[in-house]
């Protein structure tokens, strides 16, 4: 047993770089021809499939997979990019246990759905790699189009509007455009640098400038945006993490499981990630799994995920439990953390409480659990700065943007999408597809006074 | 973006797709989701001389054999022409092309091998103002039992008469739809041909039993215990209608007739080896009888994006562009020599070509080497036939390699020669021509255009 694996504390270089390497490999490799020839051909190219209604962007499935059965991979990755342009991340990430595959008639006839995502990068794939652009602008417009946040949702909002003819600048907080896909997603669903190749494919359409460290509220405000733009998107996700309430808190050791992500997707080398030899993670959802996964695979020892809830309530999926698992992560229920225990003002463990439900409400039992831990990660959830917006009041419904189903906020010319909206998934396909239509829904209205909607954009091509 | 708007004598339609003659085609209802769904045009189902339609068995009218996975391959039916109304049909017909100018609308016709049937119907179907008509001579069951479809199909005089009635009772153009159940396609396509059609079309259906039920030994579909042939189509029959279609085109007689290719088209490659082969359009049936219109999408696209990707900007850069590659064997060249060559990585050792080549072939690939489960072509015996590719389940694992000139073929100890030489030519030919100067028939030798 290699000593650095057993040392107690928070450090670096746990494993050798070939073992980093392996680790972080892509999880799923990419389907070679012949498989993604095999896997199409299981498609019935069902009518009115329920795969497709069941896609929060409503891709053609059936579409896409036969014409990549007839050998157009092309023909196939168009077919995704009208309805989805982030279609090569999402056939990363996107949750397709619960989505497209869930409703595949074939999950329904024997358990075994068509490998819906695998088929989409194939096809997205073979057109990034050939840079293949399917889409021409509309004449310009003259219109200016701000957007805030350089993720999923201000992505796919700023290509259909570049699309339409308009002029858009994204201004972002962070050195690097991508949103979570560059800074959240789990290591090994986005390998080599997936995520600025695909920021780079979609502004290949022109039209749109990026212009990173530019914060709201820091460097501009939201009235200097509507004073300069014709309108604004905000798509700015969900830039605060929530507190656990428990004490010890601020220990050196307590981390924010979405900053600990940030780095390690920004570390070429994992060794100079520090880690601790024994890690809990405090929540339920996909980053909680991720940060334990991805903990595990640096070389942590033990790595337990605790829920204040059952198993059922979970928010990552069951595939994303099950990768959990598999990668040697405990996930451990009904459980929530009173005090961060320490030594030498360092973390050494944990205390938490059972808890259990009494007449539908959860509450603590009094019976406590004390787990050694000399790292934990809060993972309980983001959510939106309210400090940002003057009238938060009118403006947030629940914590989040309030919207009206074209993504129009409560401030004339201003609209909004993605994470930190109220409404849909916290998932890049649902940010995607609200960029979209709030895209949509901003060209219909600055073109109203002058001419009629125009129809689908996609005839533009 | 390929421009694949088409026209087919001076019918034009936005593409090249065409819904056959079939159940697909017999009702305004089927034929206006068609149109909106972007099919560029459809030839109506079969119409039937005036008076009480015919009738059609009340079970099943299809059998099928599929893949494994359900995947079906070929279909086959006992469908008669339309049951429905001459009157109600026209009417129809009449509309939906009000409706739907830039589509093509072609009416399917079979009527009784009578000067005056014929000479009835053409006015009425000239008034409802569509496009032309296709003689259904291809019918290969029922019909035919009544000296109609196939039946006259499969007599050139027929074929020559009612052509030329049509082109002389009618100003539309006349495509003629020829029946595969014969032996040798270009006798009914020059009788078309002769008789003054426009056009031809094919393949009809090919007579065929599907399968028969070994509990009851009736075969399949069984109408109350008993079935009759009907007539094959779907994705099993392309290969036998790429090569009619290709003997027309290459036909010194018939070089130049117009064809609407049909038979088995499912996907846009399909249709592109249709056209490459001589077809100026194609006619769908199965695939969308198995998918609905949609399929037509694929097709649209598929067509499209392969166009560009080659730099075909129109239909007429791809049509007739693989005839002049298709000729007689005896004018194949000899002297071109291929070898299997087995790539050792992609290789699975499932030992299919070695057998296939062992038991049935020219023991030409190994089995054991060094005591080793290991496949290699025998160089000094394989004489390039390509069985070992087509058994071999990893794609692209055994190649055809081509001996370059100067180089020596060890299963015959020659060197290989640059020059062409066939069959005339040979030495083992009685009938061989003198070796020099190379003779090719002029047809054979023109470079594709
Ligand atoms: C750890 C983790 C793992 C995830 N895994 C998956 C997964 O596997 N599959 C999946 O579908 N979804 C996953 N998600 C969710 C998914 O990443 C988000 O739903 C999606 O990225 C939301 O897109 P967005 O554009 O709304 O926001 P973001 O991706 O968060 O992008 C917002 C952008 O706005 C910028 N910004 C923030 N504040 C400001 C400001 N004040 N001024 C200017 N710019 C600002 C940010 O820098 C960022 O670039 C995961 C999320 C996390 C946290
Ligand atoms: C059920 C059925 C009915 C058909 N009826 C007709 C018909 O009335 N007239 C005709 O010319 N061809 C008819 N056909 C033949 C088709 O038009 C077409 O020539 C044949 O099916 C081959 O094309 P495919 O392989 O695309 O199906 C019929 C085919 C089927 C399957
Ligand atoms: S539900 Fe499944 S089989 Fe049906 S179209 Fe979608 S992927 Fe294909
Ligand atoms: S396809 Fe339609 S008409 Fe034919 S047997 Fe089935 S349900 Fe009846
Ligand atoms: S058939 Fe193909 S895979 Fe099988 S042994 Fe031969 S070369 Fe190898």
């Amino acid at each position: 047993m290699d000593e650095r694996l057993l040392q107690d504390g928070i450090v670096g270089n746990r494993l050798s770089p070939p073992t980093y390497a392996e680790n972080f490999a892509d999880l799923h490799p990419p389907l070679d021809q012949h498989e993604a020839l095999v896997e199409s051909d299981r498609c019935y190219f069902c009518y009115d499939a329920p795969c497709m209604q069941a896609c929060p962007t409503t891709i053609d499935i059936p579409l896409f997979i036969r014409q990549i059965s007839t050998g157009n991979p092309l023909g196939a990755a168009k077919t995704i990019f009208d309805q989805n342009i982030m279609g090569g991340m999402c056939a990363r990430v996107c949750p397709t246990e619960t989505l497209c595959e869930e409703a595949c008639v074939r999950e329904l006839a024997e358990g075994k759905p068509v490998k819906i995502g695998h088929l989409q990068r194939y096809a997205t794939d073979a057109a990034m790699a050939k840079n293949k652009q399917f889409y021409q602008r509309a004449a310009p417009t003259g219109k200016r189009i701000a957007v805030v946040g350089a993720g999923p949702a201000g992505l796919s909002a700023a290509h259909r509007l570049a699309l339409h003819g308009h002029e858009v600048i994204i201004f972002d907080a962070r050195p690097k455009a991508g949103g979570l896909n560059e800074y959240g997603i789990a290591a090994y669903k986005s390998t080599n640098n997936f995520a600025q190749a695909e920021v780079d494919y979609v502004t290949a359409i022109g039209g749109i400038e990026i212009r990173e460290n530019m914060a709201l509220g820091r460097d501009f405000s939201l009235d200097d945006l509507r004073g300069e733009f014709d309108a604004v998107f905000i798509g700015l996700g969900l830039a605060g993490v929530n507190a656990l309430r428990a004490d010890g808190e601020d220990l050196r050791g307590v981390e924010n499981a979405v900053d600990f992500i940030a780095a390690l997707r920004q570390a070429e080398d994992k060794g100079v990630l520090p880690i601790g030899r024994r890690v809990v993670v405090i929540g339920g959802g996909m980053t909680a799994i991720d940060a334990a996964v991805q903990a595990k695979l640096l070389g942590a020892e033990e790595v337990t995920v605790c829920y204040r809830r059952g198993q059922e309530q979970m928010n990552a999926s069951d595939y994303e439990q099950e990768l959990a698992k598999a990668n040697g992560v405990v996930i451990r229920h009904w459980l929530q953390p009173k005090r961060v225990l320490a030594t030498d003002g360092r973390v050494s463990g944990i205390e938490l409480e059972y808890t259990a439900l009494a007449d539908d409400r959860l509450a603590g039992t009094g019976r406590a659990l004390v787990l050694e831990a000399d790292q934990v990660f809060k993972a309980i959830g983001q959510s939106l700065d309210a400090s940002l917006w003057s009238d938060a009041g009118s403006f947030l419904q629940n914590g989040k943007i309030k919207v009206d189903a074209e993504g129009h906020t409560s401030i004339p010319n201003v609209w909004a999408g993605g994470d930190c909206v109220a409404g849909g998934e916290d998932l890049t396909v649902w940010a995607t597809r609200q960029g979209r239509d709030a895209a949509e829904s901003i060209h219909r209205s600055l073109t109203a006074q002058r001419a009629p909607a125009a129809p689908a954009a996609l005839e533009l091509a | 973006m390929a421009d694949i708007r088409n026209n087919f004598i001076g019918i034009k339609s936005p593409n090249p797709f065409w819904l056959a003659s079939a159940p697909p085609t017999d009702k305004a209802y089927n034929v206006v989701r068609a149109f909106k769904a972007g099919w560029g045009g459809v030839v109506w189902k079969t119409l039937g001389e005036e008076g009480p339609p015919v009738v059609n068995v009340n079970g099943p009218r299809y059998g099928a054999i599929w893949g494994a996975d359900r995947r079906l391959l070929g279909l086959n039916n006992i469908e008669l022409i339309t049951d429905r109304q001459l009157q109600v049909n026209l009417q129809e017909m009449k509309q939906v092309k009000k409706d739907f100018p830039d589509r093509a609308i072609v009416a399917s016709i079979m009527v009784p091998c009578e000067e005056e049937a014929w000479k009835a119907i053409l006015p009425l179907v000239e008034d409802t103002e569509v496009d032309g008509i296709e003689l259904n001579f291809g019918c290969p069951h029922g019909m035919s039992e009544r000296g109609m479809g196939s039946a006259v199909g499969q007599v050139p005089e027929y074929i020559e008469m009612v052509a030329r009635w049509c082109k002389q009772y009618t100003r539309m153009p006349v495509i003629v739809k020829l029946t595969p159940n014969i032996t040798d396609i270009r006798y009914p396509a020059r009788a078309a041909k002769r008789g003054g059609a426009d056009a031809v079309s094919l393949i009809n259906t090919i007579s065929s039993i599907t399968a028969v039920n070994l509990d009851t030994f009736s075969p399949e579909p069984s109408i109350d215990g008993r079935g009759s042939h009907g007539g094959y189509c779907g994705p099993a029959v392309k290969p036998i209608a790429l090569n009619m279609v290709a003997e027309i085109a290459r036909d010194p007689e018939t070089r130049g007739l117009p064809i609407s290719g049909i038979g088995g088209v499912t996907t846009w490659r399909d249709a592109a080896e249709f056209l490459a082969l001589g077809a100026g359009n194609v006619q769908v049936c199965t695939a969308a009888m198995t998918y609905g219109f949609k399929i037509v999408q694929e097709m649209i696209e598929g067509l499209k994006s392969w166009m560009d990707e080659k730099g075909h900007a129109t239909l007429d850069d791809v049509i007739g562009r693989a005839t002049p590659n298709v000729t007689d064997w005896q004018y194949l060249n000899l002297n071109y020599v291929t070898k299997a060559h087995i790539n050792q990585d992609l290789c699975i050792k499932c030992g299919r070509c070695h057998i296939a080549c062992e038991d049935t072939s020219h023991q030409a690939i190994t089995n054991i080497v060094d005591g080793l489960r290991h496949f290699e072509v025998i160089e000094e015996e394989c004489v390039g036939c390509n069985l070992c590719v087509n058994v071999c389940p990893v794609e692209g694992c055994i190649d055809m390699v081509p001996l370059h000139a100067g180089e020596l073929d060890r299963r015959t100890g020659k060197i290989v020669q640059p020059t062409y030489a066939n069959w005339t030519q040979h030495p083992n030919n009685p009938m061989a021509q003198k070796p020099t100067p190379v003779q090719v028939p002029e047809q054979e030798v023109e470079p594709a255009e």
